[in-house]
């Protein structure tokens, strides 16, 4: 079997569309931007010397591959199927985000834009965009909700640190969209000179193009570890989707190859408005920042407000690629609760050592909760998209 | 009379003598009654068409005071269809030009032909859609083109002159010309990007060309109408808005916005 797998490109035909979801629905100033920004990038990477160096980069300064890990004791303790851990979390920075702000600040660099800007929630992807803006010597400015730059004081200094200037955003609910909506605002103003270095498969095409296809090197790499150890491909993989980044990264090589693939989405406290962020599971289809998917909101097209106990979870939109997998039966999408997920991380800590983020603890969650009903032949991959340090203060509140 | 021939006439009716002032007003800032008074108020003191605002909680085309009157619309009560019916009110007393300005997510989710539809009920005469650039907006022009009711798409310093040609393929109304690059806010000086932005624009089209953003007081209104054939004032008005429901201040300056133009 080759390494290459499938992707949804071979089920979408028109450029910038995944099906009826997508686009360009931006500020007709930003449409230059987007054009300028999808020709640098279909050169990049069919150019070898950008392809070498970003190779050189994921290996000697993210520390990639990451392990395939086998959690014997977590599946022991589960009993049925047994789960292999996708193990970014030992990525540099601690999460799967540095696989995509490298590929894009690599990407500015290219395009000449010696400025950097991009949105955070809890910060993870601030510290990865900041990171990578301190290796390039780009200026970087990254936005981040009022409400997360209280709760995540410590990621705003990490990000300092790094030589970033961290704006907190106090308009709107304060949180993750927010910050995107003025990261938006700034990149029409400046739209010359800076590169907007977006977090996530969301956003205007070619943003859920560019991001997916430098969080696949996730599912390359798992494609190929699957069969090195186990000769197959594995029966299931689980990510979890706030935005979606990665577990499209995943799920890429392995779509349309009859592997479950399962995205779950933060359930939160309960189904109820502004209880949770699953956006796919309860949500209806419109557009917000840029491309038309699945969105939670009220019946006069008003975003509402999600919530998850885990801020990466904690967004109202989804990456359109999310919205066609759905609606072509190719990926299916539950949700964790806050309890589920909370559980599952104290459940991973103790049987194996392992503390992950609470965004990941959501696919560990759904593992632990099918892996029972699968025979003891089959397998799940999890994607552990980040470590759980980040996260001690809740786990400490609420454990 | 269609909306589209009724934006038509305004600019027929003043034959190149002057611009044309449209002036903005989100809907239900601060709240109905007020901002009906408002579009009355900009109408009566010399706005030739008002552009009327549907709030939306994520307005990423907006500066802070268009973005804080939409917020605190939305509070007292603002949807899509309450500002409709607030159109429907203004209507009765104007044969003016009355166009919606909304983001697109809100004409969306009533699903484009049952909005446009009402729209046309409570006589809409156009719409503008920040975040619908022209080669998305095609269904929503379609839906409009039945209706009669005109769309109008943008173009910005960055356009391409391809870029400003399917502008103009998809506005049956004025062509939005951006006239910096940024959100909607006052701005001290005018942009000096707008002559540049306007020649390009006459290449590609023979389309009303209107600019509107950081269109401040009456010297920008008198140095920008010399170029296009209207310009669009938005937050600088929407600043004066008393929410004890005086509008003197308002007035006064879209009169001399309108003595600028002669």
């Amino acid at each position: 079997m080759e390494l290459e797998g499938g992707s949804t490109e071979e089920f979408s035909s028109i450029d910038g569309y995944f099906g009826r979801f997508g686009g360009r629905f931006v500020p007709e100033p930003l449409i230059f931007a987007l054009d300028e920004l999808n020709d640098a990038f279909e050169k990049c990477i069919s150019d070898e010397k950008f392809v070498a160096g970003l190779d050189n980069l994921r290996k000697n300064y993210i520390g990639r591959p990451t392990p395939l890990y086998y959690a014997e004791n977590l599946s022991e303790k589960t009993g049925g199927a047994r789960i292999f851990l996708k193990r970014e979390d030992l990525c540099h920075t601690g999460s799967h985000k540095l696989n995509n702000t490298l590929g894009q600040c690599l990407l500015a660099r290219s395009m000449g834009k010696a400025r950097v800007i991009a949105e955070t929630g809890a910060g993870q992807h601030g510290v990865a965009c900041a990171t990578a803006a301190a290796l390039f010597n780009q200026e970087c400015i990254v936005y981040m909700g009022e409400v997360d730059t209280q709760r995540q004081a410590s990621n705003v200094f990490r990000m300092e640190l790094l030589g970033a200037k961290v704006i907190p955003v106090s308009s709107g609910s304060r949180t993750l969209k927010d910050a995107i909506n003025e990261a938006l605002r700034d990149w029409v103003e400046n739209v010359r000179s800076t590169h907007y270095c977006l977090g996530s498969v969301v956003g205007p095409h070619p943003f859920p193009k560019i991001v997916r296809e430098f969080q696949s090197v996730i599912g390359k790499e798992t494609f190929a570890q699957c069969l090195d150890t186990e000769g197959r491909l594995p029966d299931m993989v689980v990510a979890c989707v706030g935005g979606g980044s990665n577990s499209i990264g995943i799920f890429s090589p392995f779509i349309g190859r009859g592997v479950q693939l399962i995205g779950v989405e933060a359930g939160g406290t309960g189904k109820g408005e502004g209880e949770h962020g699953a956006t796919l599971c309860y949500g209806i289809e419109g557009v917000l920042h840029g491309s038309l998917s699945y969105l939670l909101q009220d019946e006069s097209g008003q975003i509402l407000e999600s919530h998850s106990v885990s801020a990466g979870l904690d967004y109202p939109g989804v990456g359109p690629e999310h919205s066609y997998l759905k609606e072509k039966g190719l990926a299916s999408y539950t949700t964790a609760s806050d309890e589920e997920a909370l559980h599952a991380a104290e459940l991973l800590s103790r049987t194996e050592g392992i503390i992950p983020a609470l965004e990941s603890a959501h696919a560990l969650a759904h593992a632990v909760r099918v892996a029972p009903s699968m025979s003891k032949e089959s397998f799940i991959v999890v994607c552990l998209s980040g470590r759980g340090d980040k996260d001690i203060d809740i786990l400490m509140e609420r454990l | 009379m269609s909306g589209i021939a009724r934006i038509k006439d305004m600019f027929e009716g003043l034959e190149g003598r002057r611009a044309a002032l449209v002036t903005y007003a989100c809907g239900f800032y601060p709240d109905e009654g007020t901002s009906r008074d408002v579009v009355l108020t900009m109408l009566s003191s010399g706005a030739d068409a008002v552009e009327i605002g549907i709030p939306f909680s994520d307005p990423v085309m907006d500066g802070p005071v268009i973005e804080n009157a939409g917020r605190k619309a939305i509070e007292a009560g603002a949807t899509a269809l309450k500002v409709l019916g607030l159109i429907s009110k203004i209507r009765e007393r104007t044969e003016k030009p009355i166009l919606i300005m909304s983001y697109y997510n809100p004409i969306y989710r009533q699903g484009l032909q049952r909005f446009v539809g009402l729209a046309g009920d409570c006589g809409v005469d156009g719409l503008v859609v920040p975040d619908l650039p022209p080669e998305e907006m095609e269904p929503l022009k379609d839906v409009c083109d039945e209706s009669g009711i005109a769309t109008c798409a943008f173009c910005s310093p960055t356009s391409t002159l391809d870029g400003i040609a399917s502008a103009s393929r998809m506005t049956t109304g004025f062509i939005y010309c951006v006239s910096l690059l940024g959100t909607t806010g006052a701005r001290q000086t005018l942009s000096d990007e707008i002559p540049s932005l306007i020649r390009r624009a006459r290449e590609c089209t023979t389309l009303p060309l209107a600019v509107g953003v950081g269109i401040s007081t009456p010297e920008h209104c008198r140095e920008a109408g010399k170029l296009a054939d209207a310009v669009i004032v938005g937050s600088a008005l929407v600043k004066l808005i008393k929410e004890d429901g005086s509008h003197q201040g308002l007035s006064e300056l879209v009169s001399e916005m309108r003595g600028a133009l002669l």
